[in-house]
């Protein structure tokens, strides 16, 4: 080997390595700046770039929901309101035997097999770190009893979610509403940024209608998240707004009073506050638990709310249309004083029916036997058909139309809430449009008697009552008071219509009608006298009866003889104190017959209660 | 020099017995890189690992096992490493064709030589035993090389390489090809055979394209093009990569505050990526500093060639010193997206014990080269 080498020419093989050694370092020297090169651009040329995509591979930003605001009464009783509720939530990773947990969690609170399989399927679909529902809506024993065995489950927690609640249940549901989870449909319609942590949306009521004032502004934090989506810190937080606390016009209270005297019949009463137009009482029977509603109401609890003969979904105070009978009679009294057509002392003789020369029908008197002699006051204390038939007669259609028209019958009153129904005030061109059909004079004269085409809701009628007691002053219903934020001046009810008089008449005119309605009451044949129980204020009212069938020319209308559910209708319009009005009350009691035996106690309680309490 | 030979004669003087520097036979500048950069390592890894001192001790039992190797090779003679060079190939081989046969599959590849109580990888012996070879029979041939010699030296390259890239494992063939073909240019083959064979080379691409390459392999190459095209899948690895070395920028996030490598946006960040680990925390300026301490151990390498007595060391001192360049510039260049990623650790740094070992153990064969030159030269 030696000498193998020796052979070699050692001198000239280490020059031609050495020469061949530095074009290697040569090369790598080359190599190598051509790395710095590479990291010249991704470091410092483009720096910037790959800073924002650093930022954004860690940095994600999560909303966070606004508390809603409360919903309450005009004497700060709750309505609405957000309660914790407890959810025991389970994080995988930190659960060495899942079955096990589950099956020894189940023995210290109950643990239903749907609720098992919830989980199951949520937890497929969750980070092994995110917590997991297992059992909802905990009791406080519950709580309190999964707190003296937490230390036996690593990774259970117990988390407090507010919960919308409605502490007075049924009783204002009509009105104040309720919240239930954002539907498809409403997606598209919301502020999507302002609603990514809310799920919960008002569906009906005060808390559809005040969505926005209730719901407040969403606020954001910025946290740091690893590659798995954890949270690891906050970096920077925007606190949510919460959303505005809804004071409301209705009384509690009077509310209670009304649906008690209403109990064990179905219908609706609505009480105003003449001055302002504020809502007191909005109450109809065949009601409902609006916190059914906030999780979700089950396939079966909705179809029976729905098929109930009851109909409690159904909102009469504002969408049931009724004909209003009688109690149209004092604004067509008065429309008839206005018009010039008869005088307070105009008097007609009534004997039980009245006819017209083309027909040959009988258009009868609820009192078969007539009420003889009858002017004005009496027509509207005893309630005569026969004056107004011929009154309807000579005004015709259109002018009763024309005058009524301003009290509000046929429109929507503009309340606040949505759902309203508009009721129906006919004219000639009324049927011509609606119908294709001319007008026939018999229409008329029913129209008289608050029958026929007619029809109204109840808040439309205490509308109109209020206006009457206003004395052609107009009101505008409203349900919203005032909202207001903690430290901050409450927003007012504000509306454009206020004090206006809108219903002409000359004040003696007013007075006349008034003087009538009082004696409905205090008359010693009005058709509301029991009412007359020496109250330091006077009523003034008008009782009313609605046919809900037609009885044939010569049958009579006998009520023990016809169904529940087709005999009359009771109604009873009043307000009070007559002569500086502060309430207007609207009752109907669906087939309750009589307005002055039914419909008239209701509407006293609720007055009685109202200026009783104030006094 | 002078210097040198006479403390050589001191030393010889001196040799029974006596415990000095010298008779360690380690090469004390190269030692300091090598300290120096694996300490630099065990930093980077302890941010990395997500400050897992466990993962630290497992890293230090293995640098403790590659620098004990180190000194165990530093102390044979070159003439006993150039006699068994044939052996080692020849066995190397055959281990090669038995892991084909009865090879443990492990990530897709047949890599693993199980011998019931050791398991290793036939092939990082032949990223030792191909210089050697190589070495070994240019050392009796006149240089430069003659055609025949050529011939013999590509055989010798080709049928590991081949046994290799069966099995299949790109990246370790490639530098195993490399490294043979850095003793073949060392020794002197003319430049234009060189330019030949790259356009021979460049030619038979398309040919290992569709015939030699898996589809994962394929796949890797296709990313490399375009790490865009497949973001959550394969490109993710290169994307996220450049991400946490662009926003390092000039002076880096700092130790362990790298977000793409601490929040765990960066995969493989302590083995193969670690080099994007180390950009993002310690930026441009950091970069400029690691590449020099390779660039010192690089040197080092060279000169210990370039001053090498006899042909046999200096191919073997050179073409292991370029084939440990080889491993910087693929892995740096893979992480930042210049080459594909063919799975190759950055030297000394990147947690793993196989390629260090390797790595060690071929500088502990420089050491030698190095410290047993007066002996042989006044032998």
């Amino acid at each position: 080997m030696y000498s193998r080498i020796a052979i070699k020419d050692q001198i000239r093989e280490g020059q031609l390595f050495s020469s061949r050694a530095i074009i290697a370092l040569i090369c790598i020297i080359l190599a190598l700046l051509t790395i710095i090169g590479r990291m010249v651009y991704l470091q410092i040329l483009s720096h910037e770039h790959y800073t924002t995509l650093s930022q954004n591979n860690r940095v994600s930003i999560q909303p966070i929901a606004p508390t809603r605001g409360l919903i309450l009464d005009r004497n700060g009783v709750v309505l609405a309101q957000n309660l914790p509720t407890y959810t025991l939530e389970v994080i995988a990773e930190r659960v060495k035997d899942m079955d096990q947990t589950i099956t020894e969690l189940g023995q210290i609170i109950d643990i239903s097999g749907d609720d098992i399989k919830r989980f199951r399927k949520q937890l497929k679909h969750k980070r092994r770190f995110q917590p997991v529902p297992l059992r909802l809506r905990l009791s406080e024993e519950e709580v309190a009893r999964l707190a003296v065995n937490r230390h036996r489950f690593p990774g259970i927690e117990i988390a407090a979610r507010l919960m919308r609640d409605y502490p007075q249940t049924n009783l204002a549901v009509h009105s104040v509403g309720y919240v239930s989870r954002i539907s498809e449909k409403e997606l598209d319609q919301i502020d999507p940024s302002n609603y990514a942590a809310t799920s919960h949306i008002g569906k009906l009521g005060i808390e559809k209608a005040y969505e926005q004032q209730l719901h407040g502004t969403v606020g954001f934090q910025k946290v740091e998240t690893n590659v798995l989506g954890r949270t690891l810190r906050v970096l920077q937080r925007t606190p949510p707004i919460p959303g505005q606390n809804i004071t409301l016009t209705l009384d509690t209270e009077l509310q209670r009073t009304a649906k008690q005297a209403l109990a064990g019949n179905t219908g609706a009463v609505i009480a105003i506050d003449t001055n302002n137009g504020e809502i007191l009482v909005m109450a109809s029977t065949g009601d409902y638990d609006p916190n059914l509603f906030v999780n979700g109401i089950g396939h079966k609890s909705y179809d029976e709310l729905r098929t109930s003969r009851a109909k409690p979904l159904f909102n009469r105070a504002l969408q049931g249309q009724y004909p209003p009978g009688s109690t149209v009679k004092p604004f067509i009294g008065l429309a008839g004083l206005e018009d010039g057509t008869i005088t307070p002392s105009t008097s007609l003789f009534c004997r039980g029916w009245h006819t017209i020369k083309s027909d040959e029908r009988k258009y009868r008197d609820w009192k078969k036997e007539g009420h003889g002699h009858t002017n004005l006051e009496k027509s509207i204390v005893e309630s005569c058909d026969v004056f107004y038939y011929d009154l309807a007669q000579t005004m015709g259609i259109d002018r009763i139309h024309e005058f009524l028209s301003p009290f509000g019958f046929g429109q929507k009153t503009g309340i606040d809430i949505s759902g309203e129904a508009s009721g129906i005030l006919p004219s000639t061109e009324w049927k011509r449009r609606v119908r294709g059909k001319p007008w026939y004079l018999g229409e008329t004269l029913i129209a008289g008697i608050g029958q026929g085409y007619t029809l109204t809701t109840p808040l439309q009628l205490a509308k109109a009552t209020a206006i009457l007691a206003n004395r052609g002053r107009s009101i505008q219903p409203h349900l919203f008071m005032q909202a207001s934020l903690p430290d901050s001046e409450p927003f007012e009810y504000q509306t454009d219509r206020k004090g206006e008089i809108i219903a002409k008449a000359k004040p003696s005119n007013w007075e006349e009608t008034i003087k009538a309605m009082e004696n409905v009451i205090y008359g010693r044949h009005g058709t509301a006298r029991r009412l007359n129980r020496g109250q330091p204020y006077r009523i003034a009212g008008k009782t009313g009866t609605a046919q809900v069938f037609g009885i044939k020319q010569d049958e009579e209308y006998v009520e023990e003889d016809v169904d529940k559910h087709l005999r009359d209708h009771a109604l009873f319009v009043s307000f009070a104190p007559s002569d500086k009005p502060q309430i207007a009350v609207a009752v109907i009691v669906e087939n309750g017959g009589h307005g002055g035996s039914v419909a008239a106690p209701i509407a006293g309680a609720v007055i009685d209660q109202y200026l009783g309490g104030r006094q | 020099m002078n210097q040198n030979r006479d403390y050589g004669r001191w030393i010889d003087r001196r040799q029974s017995g006596s415990f000095t520097a010298r008779s360690l036979h380690m090469d004390w500048p190269l030692l300091l890189g090598l300290l120096i950069l694996s300490s630099v390592g065990l930093v980077v890894l302890y941010s990395s690992g997500g400050q897992d001192m466990d993962l630290i001790w497992r890293q230090c039992i293995r640098l403790g096992i590659a620098f004990g190797l180190m000194f165990m090779i530093a102390q044979i003679p070159p003439h006993h490493i150039e006699r068994w060079a044939p052996w080692i190939f020849g066995a190397g081989v055959l281990m090669l064709i038995a892991v084909l046969a009865v090879g443990t599959v492990g990530k897709g590849a047949q890599r693993w030589l199980d011998l019931g109580f050791f398991r290793f990888q036939p092939s990082e012996i032949m990223k030792l035993a191909v210089p050697m070879m190589i070495a070994w029979y240019l050392a009796d041939n006149t240089l430069p090389p003659s055609r025949r010699a050529i011939v013999v030296t590509a055989l010798i390259i080709a049928v590991p390489v081949g046994l290799i890239v069966k099995q299949p494992d790109l990246g370790t063939s490639l530098l195993i090809a490399m490294s043979g073909i850095f003793a073949l240019l060392l020794a002197g083959i003319s430049g234009r055979l060189v330019g030949g064979l790259s356009i021979l080379a460049a030619a038979c691409a398309p040919l290992v394209w569709f015939f030699g390459m898996h589809d994962y392999q394929r796949q890797r190459v296709l990313t490399f093009l375009n790490p865009e095209s497949d973001p959550l899948g394969s490109g993710y690895h290169i994307i996220q990569s450049k991400i946490a070395i662009g926003s390092g920028g000039l002076y880096g996030k700092g130790w362990l505050n790298g977000t793409q490598s601490q929040l765990e946006f960066l995969p493989e960040r302590s083995t193969d990526f670690i080099f994007a680990v180390f950009a993002e925390e310690f930026g441009f300026f950091g970069i400029l500093v690691l590449l020099t301490i390779y660039l010192y151990i690089i040197a080092r390498g060279l000169y210990i060639a370039a001053q090498a007595q006899d042909t046999f060391t200096r191919l073997l001192a050179g073409s292991l010193t370029l084939t440990f360049f080889v491993y910087l510039v693929v892995n740096i260049g893979m992480v930042s997206g210049m080459l594909p990623v063919v799975g190759l650790p950055l030297p000394l740094v990147s947690y793993g014990g196989t390629s260090m070992v390797t790595l060690m153990a071929a500088f502990g064969m420089l050491m030698s080269i190095q410290t047993h030159r007066k002996l042989i030269a006044s032998g």
